[in-house]
């Protein structure tokens, strides 16, 4: 059986190169797509979306519904973790916690809905003795990886980057302190409800932006339509159209990278992390 | 485009692609994925595919990586077969 799935892996992969002979050269410049595709972005896109990013633009608006379909599929990749993964009701079970000024560590069975005194802190079943140079590292630098985060957001428009990129930075800077200091930090600072809500939001404000498009009379996702809305010329609000776009891409992307490491790192238990 | 660099970073993905299904340690295939995506950000890169280059780096070799590792945490680091 393996033999056999070998010979067929290698079979079509031989096809599959035999293939690619067929290609047009990688640059070629009487290839079809450089010959009718590619000039009619390079010519037009400054003039008709006023973005000097050809990519930006072709991702978000031009081919602006390929867009909002990925960003579903990972909203989708979200919620088939959690559905997967969340064991609800996981908080039951044992806890450890640690008496701070003596470092005594004790072990608490079903201790559902009992809270000690601030003297002691939770801890991990598999704990150690906090890094206090990882830990003041993490500190310092996760409030610069979240302002580049939203540099790249916002400045796709004339620099590589959008709303994947920095969505996925911001999203790892909250993973940078789960895995830093534990799950539970991160958790109290952007919580279960607050990441599956602001996944959907993020869908929600790329199609609802689309949708207005059509309410005010365009096509789905031609931001020439929002021109009245935002005050401005049909061409500065295809810009802006693009800029709003991302953004839920960004607010989509971030949460479900969130989503997905708090349940596969808690095995969905949400108690111990990574 | 220097074909040398071109060639040493083809020859590092094979090398990690063919690594990261071959090994039987999971954590080590979870790293040499990581290596992978990191030198296929090169390649993106030398092609003048800026935003996949960024793509690539931050996703595939950032966050999935940190996917793999938790997930390898969560269950067992030696492969079955």
């Amino acid at each position: 059986m393996k033999k056999l799935g070998l010979l067929l892996v290698i079979l079509s992969g031989a096809l599959l190169l035999y293939a690619t002979v067929d290609f047009p050269l990688w640059g070629d410049p009487s290839s079809p797509a450089s010959l009718h595709v590619s000039p009619r972005y390079i010519e037009k896109t400054m003039e008709e979306t006023s973005v000097p990013n050809i990519v930006t633009a072709v991702l978000a608006d031009y081919r602006g519904f390929d867009t909002m379909f990925e960003t579903t599929v990972i909203f989708g990749a979200g919620v088939v973790c959690f559905l997967l993964l969340r064991v609800l009701g996981g908080e039951e079970g044992d806890h450890y916690y640690r008496h701070l000024p003596t470092g005594v560590t004790i072990h608490v069975k079903g201790a559902k809905g009992k809270s000690l005194s601030g003297e002691f802190e939770r801890i991990d079943m598999l704990w150690t003795p906090y890094d206090l140079v990882i830990k003041t590292a993490c500190r310092i630098m996760i409030p610069f990886i979240q302002i580049y985060a939203l540099y790249v957001i916002a400045h796709g428009h004339h620099s590589p980057g959008g709303g994947f990129q920095g969505g996925v930075i911001l999203g790892a800077s909250v993973i940078l302190l789960a895995i830093s200091q534990n799950l539970r930090t991160a958790l109290r600072r952007i919580g279960e409800k607050t990441v599956g809500i602001l996944c959907a939001i993020g869908v929600f404000i790329y199609a609802g932006t689309g949708a207005l498009c059509l309410a005010l009379g365009r096509n789905f996702l031609d931001y020439a339509a929002l021109a009245s809305v935002l005050g401005t010329d049909p061409v500065t609000a295809r810009s802006h159209g693009i800029l709003i776009v991302e953004t839920g891409v960004g607010i989509a992307v971030m949460a479900t990278m969130i989503w997905i490491y708090n349940n596969v790192s808690s095995a969905g238990r949400y108690d111990e992390g990574l | 485009m220097i074909w040398e660099l071109d060639m040493a970073i083809l020859t590092l993905v094979l090398f990690c692609a063919v690594g990261a299904i071959t090994v039987k340690d999971l954590l080590g295939a979870a790293i040499l994925f990581g290596a992978y995506s990191f030198m296929m950000c090169l390649l993106w890169a030398i092609m003048g595919a800026v935003d996949v280059a960024f793509t690539e780096a931050s996703v595939g070799a950032g966050v999935s990586t940190v996917f793999f590792v938790a997930a390898v945490f969560r269950t067992t680091r030696r492969t079955k077969d």
